[in-house]
């Protein structure tokens, strides 16, 4: 068996270095991008989009030019949205010499990569890990991400609440999800933190309970203005209709699981008057348009999953090199916080911690039947 | 004191509803010792039944009281149907295979009723209208309790009446509990006894449908997924009441309808399931047969 197999592998570790040796024989060349992301398994529709983003705005780059007179290259990359293989993503990554990367888009498979590009100081920039800690505890300063992070939503519910609606009561209530409590708990520590506002119940629901007349209870004994809730359109439309029923006039503000047509449709009526934040309406941009039309006219199709937030990743890296005018780390470090970027989520910059400023979550009421963003 | 009317109301609404669903588990374990597992699964299809019929009668512009009423009778014959269905097609067959044979077809049928209403309908959560009139409550009292939940628990109570008055006085009521204590022997003595085990799983049916059909209107909405946290939530007060005895299970149903709601409300709900749960086990420890069952030795 083995001995079958040295030719094969012989031949190939030619090819390899040939490969390898015209590379390098341009390599002063190119600025290489890598692409990193599950393209293969069940969270494959979270990572191509991501590719295909990068692919446009690498073809309009070069199709230009290029940037500072060098080609862009892609370096793709599968990670399976894996930890275990996204190190390994992350290490072939760097020995290829990618200069930064897009990617990756779990949070879990992102966390692990992230270590392997700041000891070789690459950035990262993510269209699509949420999870508030990449940012917040300070690890990662070689990370930055095009998305809002999950805290994000509960900052604006609470600042709608306490400065726009001026309630003092509120009840948070979750699914015990990662997602819903997650956000609860965020909801609720910026609750205890201001002093206009106290948090008078904080529990957590179980989902597909035959009703929740319990808690509803719950929530018009301690009398509150209203319910912070965090997790899904279900549940959420149950605890709704059961209030209203009850005649109860208590303010409902959830999250983006909610802020779903089917909470609409389910809920009817009841579903009049409920806040709920989402993703900022970017369907009026005209780069956000322009961009979803190249991927119908490139590929057939529409864009999938998190394509807006790569295209403004990719843009906003290729914009960063350019304005640095090299690849040198701090200096396109600097140029993501100062240089702003048209992109079509907005025009965006990257605070201290690598959160895109501009990007971000908006609140929208569920009036005459449709959820209207308020402004 | 209205919180502990409301909280009291609410667990009793919620255990009549797991009442519906308990007896047909606990008549059925009664007669051929078999849980059946696809039990949960008929109440899901009485609502969608129900959903689909009320669809079509409020597009003729029927009113609601006669919509409740045929959409109810609908969902009932069609679930008797499925649960008729059920026990030809995955039961009698094995019904003298090992006991455990039969409870692998139950859960077997139970994910196949699921994904075949997963298919033929949609994983979404579908609205389901109000079927049962509102109407306003004398002054005291109007704030706590809804027209629904009196439908509810009105109807339980008849259900139960009637299954009580049918075993004890009628032919057949009188061969299921033949039946019950000794299948060969009431067979050697000309009881048809196919015939006692199909109109068990009929009347099974159609009480766990008619629950469908009253907490779907009460709670408005319905998906695939309906019967499987109803149907163990049943099965478990079945259980805590004795199985196989028809008080039993109504008595089991409130008792968790009752610690579920009280736990939520005094305690917290997040642990709603556990303490739940925690019940069962200390009520079976305590006592194994269940609050109202007969003890007898048992061997599964």
């Amino acid at each position: 068996m083995l001995t079958k197999r040295i030719p094969i592998a012989v031949s190939l570790i030619v090819w390899v270095s040939i490969l390898m040796f015209m590379g390098n024989a341009f390599a002063a060349e190119p600025i290489r991008l890598g692409v990193a992301g599950p393209h293969s398994g069940d969270l494959a529709s979270y990572g191509i989009p991501t590719t295909k983003a990068a692919e446009l705005v690498v073809k309009d780059v070069n199709a230009k030019g290029g940037i500072l007179g060098r080609k862009v290259e892609l370096l793709v990359e599968d990670d399976v949205c894996k930890p275990e293989v996204a190190t390994n993503t992350a290490t072939k990554l760097v020995s290829l010499k990618a200069h930064v990367v897009i990617g990756h888009i779990c949070s879990g498979a992102t966390k692990a990569a992230l270590g392997i590009y700041k000891d070789s100081k690459i950035i990262a920039m993510s269209p699509s890990a949420t999870n508030p800690a990449l940012t917040q505890s300070g690890d990662y300063p070689n990370f930055y991400r095009t998305i809002a992070s999950d805290d994000a939503q509960a900052r604006l519910e609470v600042d709608f609440a306490l400065d726009t609606l001026k309630l003092k009561k509120i009840a948070v209530l979750h699914d015990k999800g990662d997602y819903g409590k997650g956000l609860a708990e965020f909801a609720k520590a910026f609750l205890e933190k201001d002093s206009r506002a106290k948090v008078v119940l904080y529990e957590g629901i179980t989902p597909g309970a035959v009703d929740y007349s319990a808690v509803v209870q719950k929530i018009k004994r301690a009398n509150a203005d209203a319910v912070i809730f965090g997790g899904y359109h279900p549940e959420a439309s149950k605890i709704v209709t059961q209030m209203r029923k009850k005649k109860m006039k208590t303010v409902f503000i959830s999250d983006d699981g909610v802020k779903d047509d089917t909470f609409i449709k389910v809920a009817g009526k009841y579903a009049e008057g409920v806040y709920a934040t989402g993703p900022k309406d970017v369907s009026q941009n005209p780069m956000a348009i322009a961009a979803n039309e190249a991927h119908k006219k490139a590929y057939g199709s529409d864009p999938g999953a998190f394509f807006l937030n790569a295209y403004a990743a990719t843009q906003a890296l290729l914009n960063a090199i350019e304005k640095a005018g090299s690849t040198d780390y701090d200096a396109v470090a600097k140029a993501l916080r100062t240089q702003d970027v048209e992109t079509p989520l907005g025009k965006i910059h990257f605070d201290d911690r690598g959160d895109a400023t501009g990007v971000g979550f908006s609140m929208y009421q569920v009036k005459n039947g449709v959820y209207v963003e308020i402004k | 004191m209205d919180y502990f009317l409301e909280l009291l109301l609410g667990g009793l609404t919620r255990g009549s509803i797991y009442a519906l669903i308990a007896l047909g588990y606990t008549m059925v374990y009664g007669i051929i010792q078999l849980i059946n597992f696809a039990h949960g699964e008929i109440y899901m299809i009485g609502a969608f039944t129900a959903l689909i019929v009320a669809g079509v009668l409020t597009l003729l512009g029927w009113n609601q009281v006669a919509i409740l009423v045929i959409a109810s009778l609908v969902a009932v014959v069609y679930s008797s149907a499925y649960g008729f269905t059920v026990e030809k097609l995955a039961y009698k067959p094995l019904r003298h295979a090992p006991r455990l044979s039969a409870l692998i077809s139950a859960i077997g049928m139970s994910l196949f009723l699921q994904n075949y209403v997963l298919l033929a309908q949609t994983s979404d959560f579908l609205p389901f209208p109000s079927l049962i009139p509102e109407f306003k409550f004398l002054a005291p009292y109007a704030h706590i309790i809804r027209s629904s939940e009196i439908v509810i628990l009105i109807t339980t109570t008849a259900v139960m009446i009637l299954l009580t008055l049918m075993i004890k006085f009628t032919r057949i009521g009188k061969a299921m509990r033949a039946t019950a204590q000794d299948r060969d022997m009431a067979m050697l003595v000309g009881v048809d006894v196919n015939r006692v085990i199909s109109v068990t799983f009929i009347v099974g049916s159609a009480t766990a449908a008619i629950g469908g059909v009253l907490i779907a209107s009460h709670i408005g909405q319905i998906n695939f997924y309906i019967g499987f946290i109803a149907g163990i939530k049943a099965f478990v007060a079945a259980v805590l009441g004795g199985i196989g005895s028809i008080p039993g299970a109504v008595l089991g149903s409130l008792v968790l309808g009752w610690t579920e709601s009280f736990f939520t409300g005094y305690v917290s709900s997040d642990y709603e399931d556990v303490f739940a749960f925690l019940f069962l086990v200390f009520i079976l420890i305590f006592r194994p047969s269940g609050i109202l069952g007969r003890s007898e030795t048992e061997k599964v």
